[in-house]
């Protein structure tokens, strides 16, 4: 264990947490971003620079917008109605859930003897090396990837956009 | 304990905590966020794994899938805006537990 | 000019190719109809015309040319062209008087609205005719032959909007086709025996030698000869086409037709095919001959049938007052003649008889169709009268052929060809009745043509229609004239100082002796013919008939006989009351077995079919449907059960799959895998 392993791991679960528990959406999407900065900061701390870079313009920058976005234009609910009966009792089972899967996934990575090697120097994967493998052998999946990433958002566009009849846009 | 087993927990922890989000939140927005989140704890054991793996192994292939991974993942936030804007048009809320057309 | 027997098939295609052309041009088109008609007649006399010179220079030969029609298996049908003097006379006078009757047609049937329709029938009818005369092959005789008959069929009820013309239509069709079935059977069982049905095949024709002896060899039950059996059977076949005893009831109600067919096909030519194919198969009549021990020989039934029907024919005409049905019965007396010929084994006498009545008769009936068309179709002698001077072509030329017919002596055609036969009558071993029929015949004959023509052309008009008749037109007369100079020349061909006709025919020179025993029989006949002459003109000549409703001067001296004669010898009755009578009667039987025997079979079967539809009903409703119905149910509700898992709830779905989760990670767990 190391002080900065700490700290992060701290920033992370703590935005997470609360994040999860705020009536506020503005606050639980702040948050979710500071959550989404702790985990740039793990790749950074485990050395891979170029993920880290790629993590915080993807989701600080512009995943967080996108949820920005979302929350102002359906800002009628803003806020969180307050806590019924059956949403208490789902609150209730989700926290047993939760606490359930994370018992048995901790009982499995305790139990599980891990052939670990710390002494790996961090930085080890360089720019030129991640280029060569993403140009080389997955080239067919940056490819598809790339598919994809059109596909969806033109399927976006057209689930978004208003009826053909222009029978109501977005409010 | 290692640091591996730490990391691991750490993102089994973040995980637990994106599930617990899903599952009780109601906000159609906010059980999205927990999902992210899941995804996130995901990618951390990636990297975990790369960083704490045996010398000689492939050389980068966490990297690389974590790097598709946010790919996926900003394709996918694409589609849930949208998708959260279309149903806030069409029930004038985003409640989720009120989306219900499709049930048997 | 010579024409080989393999394009022997133009002569009749020309005249099918016209009625093909007649069939499809619109009504309008009567110039188009009837040129191709007359062009394609004209066609086929030249033919016939070159076939006659290639036959006459192989007087004795049958040129033939045969082909595979079809085969199966290992038997082929084959089908042929026959070449032989026979063949080729028979072809000029049918093409040739075809055309005459084809252009008088052009004038009698001019104001008929179905003008191209009657000259498609006609070309039909001159090419089954001629496919008739030039088939080397029965099979292909039997198809002309009822290809004829359905001609005759369409001709005689070409307006069939009279009723009586449909009614006589369909009697000719029943009444031939009753001959046609023995035709058939005789055709069938000589197929059956010989295998093949060619006439002249290199040897192995059913009409050649090795062939009849075969035929003559076998004998079947009742002391008769196979070959016997089957020519009577293909003579039935010329007994309803011929119009002879006791099926001749359909030719007098055949004249229900236009006058130029009954001209064409019921006096000149089609009746005549009878005569022609008992001639062309008479190798075959003659084989049981040589044969002492049969129980009867095959030409001395068709003697019989022609001597009974020469008589009967020429007595019943005595009785008619319709010009065309007496001409009809004469038709069918003058067939009888023919038959009688063939019977008492001189076909060379019947086919020359054939030839030269052929031209007098189709003169005499032309002329009764002249009559009729200038009267407005007044066909009532005794309503007619007084037309000799009105219409003195017709009135000459139709004299010309009623003595042709009546036998007056040395001039004319008839009396040469009548004398053929009635010396060969006389010269028949077998009995002397034949001759004694002819000679009455000829008495009888004489008589009535003199009562026609003084009728129709002497005394005074007895109706509006007659006294206003005027004579035709020349595409009218014209023909008459042509036929009249046959009538009398045709003779010039077959008298005993020449017989070039006969010794042709034949192929052997026929000497003069043997058609010419000497004056004595000719003098008979010359002293009957007048008699017949003078007791007619004495009736009938002599003292006028004065008005339409006057009695006939027969009826007043002998009535009875007159009125028997009058009715036809009520052979009409007579068949309605036996065969029309027997089959209403099996029609009853009929009606009441199918009403009640097959229709109750039937309708038990039905009933069963109902009762097992109704138990197969109840079956499916009560039984299967009920067991189909609950496991359907049952699917049904599992159905629910599971679809009440499918909440919509997206939260509930994540909840499950988290537990499914835990679950399985502990199994696994607890299982000792991690």
């Amino acid at each position: 264990m190391n002080l900065t392993f700490a700290l992060i791991a701290f920033l992370i679960l703590a935005s997470a947490v609360l994040a999860a528990t705020r009536r506020d959406l503005i606050h639980s999407a702040l948050l979710l971003v500071g959550n989404w900065l702790g985990v740039a900061f793990f790749y950074l701390w485990a050395g891979a620079e170029f993920v880290a870079f790629a993590q915080a313009l993807v989701y600080v920058g512009a995943i967080s917008m996108v949820v920005l976005f979302a929350v102002l234009l359906t800002r009628r609910m803003r806020t969180e109605l307050p806590l019924l009966v059956a949403t208490r009792d789902r609150v209730v089972s989700a926290v047993l859930g939760g606490a359930a899967v994370f018992g048995v996934l901790a009982v499995a990575v305790l139990r599980t003897p891990l052939d670990t090697n710390p002494a790996k120097p961090a930085g080890s994967v360089s720019m030129l090396s991640l280029g060569q493998q993403l140009m080389g052998p997955q080239a067919a999946a940056v490819l598809i990837v790339g598919v994809l990433l059109t596909v969806s958002l033109l399927g976006a566009v057209v689930l978004a956009s208003s009826d053909a009849d222009g029978k109501e846009g977005a409010p | 304990m290692n640091m591996l087993q730490a990391c691991l927990l750490l993102s089994s922890a973040l995980f637990c905590i994106g599930l617990v989000t899903a599952l009780s939140r109601s906000n159609t927005i906010l059980v999205l966020l927990g999902i992210e989140i899941m995804l996130n704890a995901a990618n951390l054991n990636f990297i975990a794994f790369w960083r704490f793996s045996p010398a000689g192994s492939a050389p980068a292939t966490g990297v690389i899938f974590v790097l598709f991974s946010i790919a996926v993942a900003a394709a996918e936030a694409a589609v849930w805006l949208a998708l959260v804007i279309a149903l806030y048009r069409h029930q004038q809320n985003i409640r989720l537990q009120e989306a219900t057309r499709l049930k048997g | 000019m010579n024409l080989s027997a393999s394009s022997l098939w133009l002569i009749p295609a020309l005249p099918l190719l016209a009625a093909a052309i007649g069939a499809l041009t619109p009504r309008g088109g009567r110039s188009l109809a009837s040129g191709a008609a007359i062009i394609a007649m004209v066609g086929a006399l030249g033919l016939s015309v070159a076939a006659l010179g290639t036959a006459l220079a192989h007087p004795a030969a049958h040129l033939t040319d045969n082909f595979t029609w079809f085969s199966i298996g290992t038997d082929a049908v084959r089908l042929g062209w026959l070449l032989d003097p026979l063949t080729a006379f028979m072809a000029v006078m049918v093409s040739f008087v075809g055309l005459l009757i084809f252009i008088f047609s052009l004038g009698y049937m001019k104001e008929d609205a179905n003008f191209t329709r009657f000259f498609c029938f006609l070309s039909l009818f001159a090419a089954a005719m001629l496919g008739v005369l030039v088939a080397n092959s029965l099979l292909l005789v039997f198809v002309c032959w009822e290809l004829v008959g359905l001609a005759s069929y369409l001709l005689i009820g070409f307006w069939f909007h009279k009723p009586s013309a449909a009614a006589a239509a369909k009697k000719a069709f029943i009444t031939t086709r009753i001959g046609d079935l023995g035709l058939l059977l005789g055709m069938l069982w000589l197929y059956h025996v010989r295998g093949t049905l060619l006439f002249y095949d290199g040897g192995n024709g059913v009409l050649e030698p090795s062939s009849l002896a075969l035929l003559s060899h076998g004998k079947i039950a009742g002391g008769i000869a196979l070959s016997t059996a089957i020519g009577l059977l293909i003579f039935c076949g010329a007994i309803g086409k011929s119009g002879q005893f006791p099926l001749h009831v359909w030719l007098p109600d055949a004249m229900e037709g236009p006058t130029p067919v009954s001209a064409l096909i019921h006096a000149a030519t089609m009746v005549a095919a009878g005569v022609f194919l008992i001639a062309r198969v008479y190798p075959l009549m003659l084989a049981d001959q040589h044969l002492a021990n049969v129980s009867v020989h095959a030409l001395t039934v068709v003697a019989g049938i022609g001597a009974i029907t020469a008589l009967l024919g020429a007595a019943i005409a005595v009785g008619q007052n319709d010009i065309k049905r007496v001409l009809a019965f004469s038709t069918v007396s003058q067939l009888g003649y023919m038959m009688l010929a063939l019977g008492v084994g001189s076909w060379v006498a019947a086919i020359f008889h054939l030839l030269t009545h052929a031209f007098f008769k189709a003169l005499l009936f032309l002329g009764a169709g002249s009559v009729i068309h200038a009267a407005h179709h007044e066909q009532d002698m005794r309503r007619l009268g007084g037309l000799g001077r009105r219409m003195k072509i017709t009135f000459a030329t139709f004299a010309v052929g009623m003595m042709a017919l009546a036998g007056v002596p040395f001039l004319f055609s008839g009396f040469w060809s009548k004398e053929g036969i009635l010396h060969a009558a006389h010269a028949w071993p077998v009995s002397q009745l034949p001759l004694i029929a002819g000679l009455i015949a000829v008495v009888l004959t004489a008589f009535y043509m003199t009562r026609l023509v003084a009728e129709v052309f002497l005394g005074s008009p007895r109706s509006d229609a007659a006294s206003h008749a005027h004579e035709n037109s020349p595409v009218m007369t014209v023909p008459l004239v042509i036929l009249a100079i046959g009538a009398v020349l045709l003779g010039l061909i077959g008298t005993p100082a020449w017989p070039w006709l006969q010794s042709n025919l034949g192929g052997v020179v026929v000497p003069a002796e043997s058609i010419f025993e000497g004056p004595g029989l000719m003098v008979l006949s010359i002293v009957l013919v007048c008699l017949g002459l003078g007791v007619g003109w004495a009736l009938y000549g002599w003292r006028k008939r004065r008005d339409a409703f006057a009695p006939d001067p027969l009826a007043v001296a002998m009535p009875g006989v007159f009125a028997a004669l009058a009715a036809k010898l009520g052979f009409d009755e007579f068949y309605a009351l036996t065969f029309g009578r027997l089959n209403q009667l099996l029609a009853v039987v009929a009606d009441g077995l199918d009403r009640w025997v097959w229709g109750g079979i039937i309708s038990g079967v039905a009933w069963m079919g109902e009762a097992l539809g109704t138990f197969d009903r109840e079956m499916d409703e009560s039984g299967l449907n009920g067991g189909f119905d609950a496991a359907s149910e049952k699917l049904r509700g599992v159905g629910n059960a599971y679809s009440r898992a499918q909440t919509g709830e997206a939260h509930g779905y994540l909840r499950t799959l988290a537990v499914a989760f835990v679950v399985l990670a502990l199994l696994l767990l607890l299982g000792g895998v991690l």
